[in-house]
């Protein structure tokens, strides 16, 4: 019932007044209540919406993969490789860099990554670079890596964990190998952890305003980039809103679409 | 053992009891609670008023306000806004009497007015004779004889560059933005109004003011900014813009100008700022009282402080971001308080300085568009920025 109640209060009305203010408009910078579908008319009208649109997705896409990819080897190791102890010592090193700010975090990259940073520093200390890092679509990246790796590396591995060992003996026993057990036997066991984990990977870089500002220099800019825009100049919150209401509509599409097909039998 | 007897009638005051505990506790609370706030609290003739004021960023702070805070034995208590428009949201999100002082860009003095968020002032109480001609009548201050807002100081916006990178010379025509040296490391403040006022004014639309265009020329400084897109390295915020310059990642701007390079350039970065041959924009800051302030002749004192000779020099060299002083006892006081500073803003006492600018037409005011909508401006830089 608490939960009820707490979705209730914090999710259901709150996203019940966004799609009322949708409709709202604003005279003299203040919003007036209404019912007038101009800015949704509006915004779905304007090719940079799509544009940033369909970005956006593909960045949020892309973020996923990477990240799923990267994370799966370290949370295997960690699962199947390492000893206790060293296990928790890396879930602890995992969640420490949630103890800091993810902003400063972003800011601290931009020591590294500018033309004249840590990393061009050192390349060009072996004849290389510079090479343009910040403010490009790979700056964007490792801000989301930032921000997700250690989350997608921690999903996974408790999945990993969970992995009933005699079921991966019995497959090493019947003659399977190494890597097709692990598709064949591993993955099919762990995959709602791992489904989980590349959905969360993908809410939080598709709304990220931080990383594609700060590493990516808003060039082009995501929709939560639109967001802000669209509130600074002419305090147009009701047209934040038409924008807002479609991102949560397409990441509800996307997270069901996900657990559908994590849940899924075989037939 | 001995034991005591009790007497009949008389209380024991040896025997700790619950109740007597609870008597004690409660006895030591009240007196606690009725002398603590004499310990800590000073004589009520000594608090300090409260004054409350909407403003950038730093308008607030000690380095501006700390020598009126102990005149006046007041505290100065500073809500800031990122922008005229988040200002105004603000304002009329809120009650009237919630802000006593009112800073804001010139260009939004007007709204202010029509939406009636600010107290008409009398300019007999105000510094006004010792403005520069230029600033007396300030357009957007007066409504008729009416004054709104008295102005405090003002910048110009042009090209910022690294200096080097880009000479003096190249940096004086805002053309040197498409050099194929700096491809990838231009870089724009995000807001569509200084930077289509510059590239405006590229385009030769100074005649009156390159925020005054027709369609023809409106359709034209799209074109022209569009063309610029490749050269662009990042749209940056107010810290953005100043770590970008900083770290060399950015080695050029338009329609960002000293206030920015003038903070950045204290820090050891080699950048500088122009305003080019084709034309500079200025912004202007001014305070107004804010619609009905209880405060009023507090408020005045604190306006009046401000726009004097000390309060010029603090202005001027504000640590958030510096400006240059309209008022002409601000430029003596700065130039015997700091004269080096008053020869990097210009603010010279004899020879060529930076009004100099204003009087040749280089300048114009920084303002909403004329015969567009400011949706119109807006729309475009979302599209300038996703293209």
């Amino acid at each position: 019932m608490p939960i009820v109640v707490w979705q209730l209060v914090f999710f259901v009305f709150p996203l019940l007044f966004l799609l009322l203010m949708s409709f709202w408009l604003v005279k003299n910078y203040r919003m007036v209540p209404g019912f007038d579908s101009v800015n949704w008319i509006k915004m779905y009208g304007k090719g940079y919406f799509w544009d940033g649109y369909w970005r956006t997705l593909g960045y949020a896409g892309i973020t996923t993969v990477i990240t799923s990819v990267l994370a799966f080897p370290c949370a295997f190791a960690l699962a199947f490789k390492v000893s206790p102890t060293v296990r928790r010592w890396a879930m602890f090193f995992l969640i420490v860099p949630f103890f800091t700010s993810y902003l400063v975090r972003i800011f601290s990259w931009q020591i590294f990554l500018n033309d004249n940073g840590i990393i061009n520093v050192l390349l060009s200390s072996i004849g290389l670079g510079p090479f343009s890092m910040l403010n490009t679509f790979f700056g964007t990246v490792v801000g989301y890596l930032t921000l997700c790796l250690p989350l997608a590396v921690v999903l996974q591995l408790i999945s990993l964990s969970n992995v009933d060992q005699r079921l991966i003996e019995a497959a090493h026993n019947l003659g399977c190998g190494s890597f097709r057990t692990v598709f064949a036997v591993i993955i099919p066991l762990a995959k709602i952890g791992i489904i989980v984990a590349a959905v969360f990977c993908f809410i939080l870089s598709f709304g990220d305003f931080v990383s594609p500002y700060y590493l990516g220099g808003s060039k082009p800019p995501t929709l939560s980039i639109l967001i802000i825009d669209t509130t600074k100049s002419g305090q147009q919150w009701p047209r934040a809103a038409v924008v807002a209401i479609t991102m949560i509509v397409t990441l509800f599409a996307i997270m069901f679409t996900a657990i559908a097909l994590a849940y899924r039998r075989r037939s | 053992m001995m034991s005591k007897k009790r007497v009949p009638g008389k209380p024991d005051h040896t025997d700790i009891g619950r109740r007597n505990i609870l008597k004690g506790v409660g006895a030591a609370s009240a007196a606690t609670a009725l002398s603590v706030p004499m310990i800590l609290v000073p004589p009520r003739a000594n608090a300090a008023t409260e004054l409350t004021m909407i403003a950038w960023y730093g308008h607030g702070e000690p380095d501006m306000v700390e020598e009126f805070e102990a005149m006046h034995n007041v505290k100065i208590k500073a809500k800031y806004y990122a922008g005229g428009d988040n200002m105004l949201a603000l304002i009329s999100q809120s009650p009237p009497g919630t802000y006593d002082i009112v800073l804001s860009d010139g260009e939004f003095v007007q709204l202010l007015n029509e939406a009636g968020y600010v107290e008409k002032m009398d300019p007999d109480e105000y510094n006004m004779h010792d403005l520069f001609d230029e600033y007396a009548r300030f357009p957007g201050h007066w409504e008729g004889d009416d004054l709104y807002s008295v102005i405090v100081r003002f910048g110009y916006l042009g090209v910022s560059f690294n200096t080097t990178i880009i000479s003096h010379e190249e940096a004086m025509d805002y053309n040197i933005l498409w050099d194929s040296k700096l491809t990838g490391k231009v870089g724009h403040f995000d807001w569509h109004l200084p930077n289509l006022g510059c590239l405006s004014l590229r385009d030769g639309n100074d005649n009156p003011t390159p925020f005054d265009i027709n369609a023809a020329q409106w359709k034209k400084l799209q074109e022209t900014t569009l063309s610029l897109k490749p050269q662009v390295g990042g749209y940056f915020d107010y810290g953005g813009t100043f770590s970008s310059l900083k770290s060399g990642e950015i080695h050029a701007m338009c329609g960002i100008g000293d206030w920015i390079t003038g903070v950045v350039k204290k820090d050891g970065a080699p950048v500088d700022s122009v305003v080019p041959k084709q034309g500079g924009i200025q912004w202007t800051e001014s305070y107004s009282i804010g619609k009905g302030s209880q405060k009023q002749d507090l408020v005045k004192k604190f306006i009046k402080y401000m726009t004097s000779g000390p309060g010029q020099v603090r202005s001027t060299q504000m640590a958030a971001y510096p400006g240059m002083s309209p008022y002409k006892s601000g430029w003596t006081a700065l130039n015997q308080a700091n004269p080096a500073e008053a020869k990097r803003q210009r603010m010279n006492l004899d020879g060529p300085n930076c009004i100099d600018d204003l009087r040749e037409g280089r300048i114009h005011f920084r303002r909403t568009p004329v015969q567009q909508s400011l949706e119109d401006w807006n729309d475009f830089w979302s599209e300038y920025k996703n293209a």
